[in-house]
């Protein structure tokens, strides 16, 4: 089974600051980490690997630096990774990104399955796995909490609702996003780690997968940020303590209007 | 494709300099000029002049092929996707149809909504009293459950035949999911979780303000160029209106087909797990437990409180880790985002990663017995107690109160 996981790094923490003078993120001095949900992506694919045999490989499209995240993905049992990274891609939208990473998995040849991360934890898009589903012309079946099975190219998987989930079976090749409730990612084992160190981790840009500049980037997104700004932070009220029945009377007096 | 600055129309006021993001606009002699070989040909300065000075070339086709890509004045209207399930259009439905007319009023246009499913005449009629001028409906006994393929393509022609201008819905996990695929195939803009929308009063575009990094960073985008402007929209953030029986409207039959509506995938069954109590995301109210439960069998007294207040059980992630609670109702980063109108943290110490799902609730009561953790510095009210004692004495006093008003 032919296994594509798509990967972000993202700051560890969602804390960050704007520099005033250039109305950007401050980046620096952050750590960056796999997108939390990913690693949910990366642990199904491994097992996927496991349950059916085949291998795993995973992409990631960012600036060079996100080499790290893919090392780490490595050591966590990934066959192989490639690097989208193109100084053309800066400022893609979730339409651009979705197309890169959709041409890229084109060029890595044929694959049973796309797992994603539901969605970014700095972006919180959950735009870019049913992006590239819809570039691919594949099905896809979003916020996965289960693959139940695979048999003779169909699978079936349940899919988180607001009420619960649902069941359903499609043929692959698909897209999977995916949500906590799936698994819990393993710890990558010092073989691994020492498997990653010295991994040859793939670089592609624009030429190497055969797209257009003008077609990525800012120039490729129909999106435009016109201004980012910091919320009011939320201020904290009245503190009651005391005595219980008194306390709980003076809250419910406050709020009952709203009930 | 090329870019020139319109020398006469220029009067240097640095605007396009502090737009372009690669730094390619210089002003000399109080003119702007831009170095082409930093141009990356976005736009953003033409989209940021005031003057019109600076004038791009886009061939006509882009991506999109070979289609012959209509003008932005030949997109009109505000269309809602009126989401349904089980045959009932879904509450955020009737907060973006009045939230579309708001919209409208300020473009002269009309509202739109668009329903997908089977035998649903009385939700047609019921669209029109929330808002709508007109309901384009596709009956179809296969759409009855949304799937993600037969809705992209029937959504997806009904654009490119009606050329909205601006096209909203919900971001529940359908929404997301569904208009997601559509803008790829429209190839136009998308938004998500939007929970501002207003209309820049020069250009007519639509203003869409989110969330990211977990609501610590806002961010307001456009779709300068293309259309129509899509959006998924956070439920709770809008007031709906009350319907109004006198509205009429149009309801218009779409004929779909055939291969429209094939589906690779097939839904085998719908699972409902939150039956006895309220939809989280769609809750006016949530209760919701912490570390600070102790034991999963305590979160009985949570639901004691919601029952009397109609509301749903949340939990936090240290609650779900413990299996005290189903992953369903977590709260916060890696659970869901909610808005309700009042939020009732209980035994939740306020963790950053909490704190993003659901601080842009209007009212947050905290209970907790640490006068210094960090939910209080967020909760419009806040208790310092045991909320063992607290949340049966709530449960309780509310009772009284909601009994005594239903009798006057």
């Amino acid at each position: 089974m032919e296994i594509i996981v798509c990967i972000k790094q993202v700051p560890e923490t969602t804390e960050v600051k704007i520099n005033p003078d250039t109305n950007t993120l401050i980046r620096e001095g952050i750590k960056s980490i796999i997108n939390p949900f990913d690693m949910y992506a990366i642990e199904e694919g491994l097992r996927l690997k496991e349950r059916f045999g085949g291998r795993v490989r995973v992409i990631s499209m960012g600036p060079p630096q996100a080499e790290s995240a893919l090392r780490e993905a490595i050591s966590m049992g990934c066959d192989e990774a490639i690097l989208l990274s193109d100084r053309a891609f800066a400022g893609s939208d979730t339409w651009a990104t979705s197309f890169v990473l959709a041409s890229a998995i084109k060029k890595m040849g044929s694959f049973d399955i796309i797992l994603c991360g539901k969605q970014a934890s700095d972006g919180d898009t959950a735009q870019v796995g049913p992006g590239i589903s819809s570039h691919l012309d594949i099905p896809q079946v979003t916020y996965v909490k289960k693959i139940e099975s695979i048999d003779n190219g169909i699978s079936r998987v349940e899919r988180m609702t607001e009420e619960g989930y649902e069941v359903i079976e499609l043929p692959l090749p698909a897209l999977f996003t995916v949500v906590k409730e799936i698994n819990e990612p393993r710890i990558p084992s010092l073989r691994g780690m020492m498997k990653a160190r010295s991994a040859k981790i793939t670089l592609w840009g624009i030429g190497e997968i055969g797209i257009e500049s003008a077609a990525v980037g800012l120039s490729g997104s129909p999106t435009r940020v016109v201004r980012i700004f910091t919320p009011p932070p939320r201020k904290g009220g009245q503190i009651f303590h005391g005595e219980t029945s008194e306390v709980v009377d003076r809250l419910v007096q406050l709020v009952k209007d709203e009930i | 494709m090329s870019i020139k600055v319109l020398i006469d129309k220029c009067t240097g006021c640095n605007l396009c300099v502090k737009s372009c993001p690669f730094g390619a606009i210089r002003i000399i002699n109080k003119k702007a000029v831009i170095e082409l070989s930093q141009c990356t040909l976005c736009g953003a300065c033409v989209t940021a002049c005031k003057l019109a000075a600076i004038k791009l070339d886009k061939p006509a086709t882009e991506l999109a092929g070979n289609d012959k890509i209509p003008k932005i004045d030949d997109y009109n209207g505000i269309w809602v996707f009126a989401e349904q399930k089980k045959g009932k259009v879904q509450p955020v439905v009737f907060e973006l149809l009045s939230k579309a007319r708001e919209l409208a009023e300020r473009l002269s246009t009309e509202v739109s909504a668009v329903l997908l499913g089977y035998q649903l005449d009385d939700e047609a009629q019921n669209l029109i009293w929330q808002g709508a001028d007109k309901v384009y409906i596709v009956d179809n006994e296969r759409l009855i459950n949304f799937q993600d393929e037969p809705y992209t393509n029937i959504l997806t022609a009904l654009i490119k035949k009606y050329r909205p201008q601006i096209v909203l819905s919900g971001a529940t996990s359908i929404g997301r999911s569904l208009i997601s695929r559509v803008a790829i195939k429209i190839h136009t803009g998308l938004t998500a979780d939007c929970t501002g929308l207003d209309i820049d009063p020069e250009k007519k575009i639509l203003l869409q303000t989110r969330p990211a990094f977990g609501g610590n960073i806002m961010a307001t985008i456009i779709t300068p160029n293309h259309r129509p402007q899509m959006a998924t929209v956070r439920h709770k953030v809008f007031p709906a209106n009350p319907p109004d029986k006198d509205r009429k409207g149009k309801i218009i039959r779409e004929e779909i087909e055939d291969g429209h509506i094939v589906s690779r995938a097939r839904l085998l069954d719908i699972v409902e797990e939150l039956e006895s109590t309220v939809n989280l995301t769609e809750a006016d109210i949530i209760v919701s437990g912490g570390r600070g439960m102790g034991d999963g069998k305590n979160f009985a007294l949570l639901e004691e409180l919601a029952k009397v207040l109609n509301a749903a059980v949340g939990a936090s992630r240290a609650a779900v880790d413990a299996g005290w609670m189903p992953y369903s109702h977590q709260v916060g980063q890696t659970g869901r985002t909610v808005c309700p109108k009042i939020y009732i943290a209980c035994g939740i110490s306020g963790q950053i990663q909490h704190l993003v799902g659901m601080q842009s609730s209007k009212v947050i009561i905290a209970i907790n017995k640490d006068a210094d953790a960090p939910i209080f510095k967020i909760a419009t009210y806040g208790i310092v107690g045991d909320l063992f004692e607290i949340v049966p004495a709530l449960t309780k006093r509310f009772k009284e109160i909601l009994k005594s008003s239903n009798e006057s």
